[in-house]
């Protein structure tokens, strides 16, 4: 049972990075159709400007604000020269995506060198509550309730708030939104900075719970992330949630009582939702 | 009275067909008129020409008296001069009055204060509402929009369409695959639109008594020819038009139905 307990909590919180780095690429796809292998770049470099600030300051909070506002900046950037001049050209977004990728990944290198860099959890963060026989990791249970305030956050603007709806709206049928004489490619650098920041948010949380970080991470999450709005449906915010913590748990159930299948458990997955559901769990075209 | 709307010399040509040809026509304010025509005849060519979906060969389009060559689609609107959509252009898993809410505010500028709780926003809602009442929508407001029926998407997009607040309105075929039971109600949301005074309509339809019913005046394009234009009583005794076209439209009408 603690056993149990553990493998849970261990693969909500990897489910709540993925998450945040899926949420984002959900709605950049859904709202524009905008394929973004860039994405997992961003996160990478939220880990090392957050790492980075976190060091210089002293303070983990600090961290995580310098990563989500290199995010927003990057995010900005990203639209603006990257990916503007390729919209509804999707070979020419698969390619200059992941050119953008390899250069952010470079230039990590560049700013911070070649070497893997260490990252601690901070001391009110460090250890474990008991609670009876199990014990659960703080930093975890962090992840986990981070990983629900920003799904509460997020979707809170979707369904309440005036720029949410429009949102909404161009997931379904951004033609129309535009025919309603709404600047809809100014709503999408919006999105497309926040996903940029929620990419960086899930960069700067994975730091101290994987220890180390390194150029190359951003490749092996941003598959995962991937992974996850294809399971969950591409537009779907919701459905990028319980894509992320089925990913999440699936890979942590099967590390321990499969190992031999704990890579392929997520494509395994993919795979069945792609045969019988092919448009997503949850589906935000009607 | 000055025209709201004017169009000299109009005229597309898609390659070697032209769709609309040379067309010279005005409407005064406040006034109904329907545009008749056989399929291909080139009447929602007119309007998206009109609307600035589609830009012209030659000719030019005046709305109060203003050029509208330079201005886009979405420009037009701004101005007051409106959209047609043809197809059921809602959204599907939206609310009626979050479809209306989204038509609304897309007046606004996308600025900071987007992020507030829309209930801040009062007016933008009782505008919503008082749009659903007119187009006979109330008690539907938080209905899905996929779940309603033909009837009521179309109504619910004339909504849509007031919301943006122009002067001119464009309706095309708003009856278009409509049952026959559905049909007046959409008859009673034009009449009451037109009662409002507020709004310039252009109509396309087929169904020959509604028009005679809501129409100031009619305009007949033929081959993207304007072939006459003038009062409804006129149109039908006009000879042209009937040789021409319109014992062929009530073939049509039947073979529709």
């Amino acid at each position: 049972m603690e056993l149990l307990i553990n493998l849970t909590v261990n693969g909500l919180a990897t489910g709540m990075l993925i998450f945040l780095l899926a949420s984002g690429l959900t709605l950049i796809f859904g709202l524009m159709s905008v394929l973004n292998f860039a994405h997992g770049g961003l996160f990478a470099w939220g880990a090392y400007s957050g790492v980075w600030f976190y060091t210089l300051s002293g303070s983990f909070v600090i961290g995580i604000i310098g990563a989500i506002i290199t995010g927003i900046i990057l995010g900005f950037i990203t639209e603006k020269l990257i990916i503007t001049p390729v919209y509804g050209n999707h070979v020419q977004q698969i390619l200059i995506t992941l050119g953008f990728m390899l250069v952010l990944t470079e230039l990590l290198k560049v700013v911070w060198g070649p070497n893997q860099m260490a990252a601690k959890v901070p001391s009110y963060l460090a250890g474990s509550w008991e609670f009876g026989d199990v014990l659960i990791i703080k930093y975890r249970l962090f992840i986990i309730i981070v990983g629900f305030l920003v799904f509460g956050v997020f979707q809170y603007m979707l369904q309440k708030t005036k720029i949410g709806l429009i949102v909404r709206a161009g997931v379904m049928d951004k033609d129309m939104v535009q025919a309603l004489g709404i600047n809809i490619k100014r709503v999408f650098l919006y999105v497309f900075m926040a996903g940029s920041a929620l990419a960086a948010l899930s960069g700067v949380l994975m730091a101290p719970y994987s220890g180390v970080i390194y150029a190359e991470m951003g490749f092996e999450f941003a598959i995962l992330a991937f992974i996850v709005v294809v399971i969950g449906g591409m537009g779907s915010f919701p459905g990028s949630l319980f894509a992320a913590i089925l990913v999440g748990l699936a890979g942590s159930y099967m590390a321990y009582y499969v190992p031999a299948l704990s890579l392929a458990v997520n494509m395994m997955l993919m795979a069945i939702v792609l045969i019988f559901r092919p448009q997503g769990l949850f589906t935000a075209k009607g | 009275m000055e025209p709201i709307i004017r169009t000299e010399n109009l005229t597309i040509r898609f390659g070697g067909h032209t769709a609309v040809s040379h067309v010279n026509f005005e409407m005064p304010p406040r006034h109904l008129k329907s545009i008749i025509g056989p399929n291909g005849a080139g009447k929602t060519t007119f309007f998206n020409l009109l609307s600035g979906e589609l830009r012209p060969t030659e000719g030019d389009v005046f709305f109060k008296g203003e050029s509208m060559a330079s201005l886009s689609a979405v420009a037009r609107t701004r101005k007051g001069l409106g959209r047609s959509f043809q197809i059921t252009n809602v959204f599907p898993n939206l609310t009626v009055l979050e479809n209306v809410r989204l038509a609304v505010q897309s007046k606004e500028k996308i600025r900071y204060q987007m992020v507030r709780h829309f209930l801040h926003y009062k007016q933008l809602i009782e505008e919503a509402e008082k749009l659903i009442a007119l187009v006979l929508l109330d008690g539907k407001e938080h209905a899905i929009a996929s779940q309603l029926s033909h009837g009521e998407k179309r109504k619910l997009e004339i909504a849509m369409l007031l919301a943006l607040d122009t002067e001119v309105l464009l309706l095309d075929e708003p009856t278009a695959g409509m049952s026959l039971e559905e049909v007046p109600a959409i008859l009673d949301v034009i009449r009451k639109i037109k009662q409002t005074g507020e709004k310039t309509i252009l109509l396309i339809e087929h169904k020959m008594d509604m028009i005679l019913d809501l129409s100031d005046s009619i305009m007949v394009l033929f081959n993207g020819k304007l072939l006459a234009d003038g009062s409804p009583q006129e149109i039908m005794d006009n000879e042209t038009v009937q040789n021409a076209y319109l014992g062929g439209l009530y073939d049509e009408n039947l073979a529709e139905s």
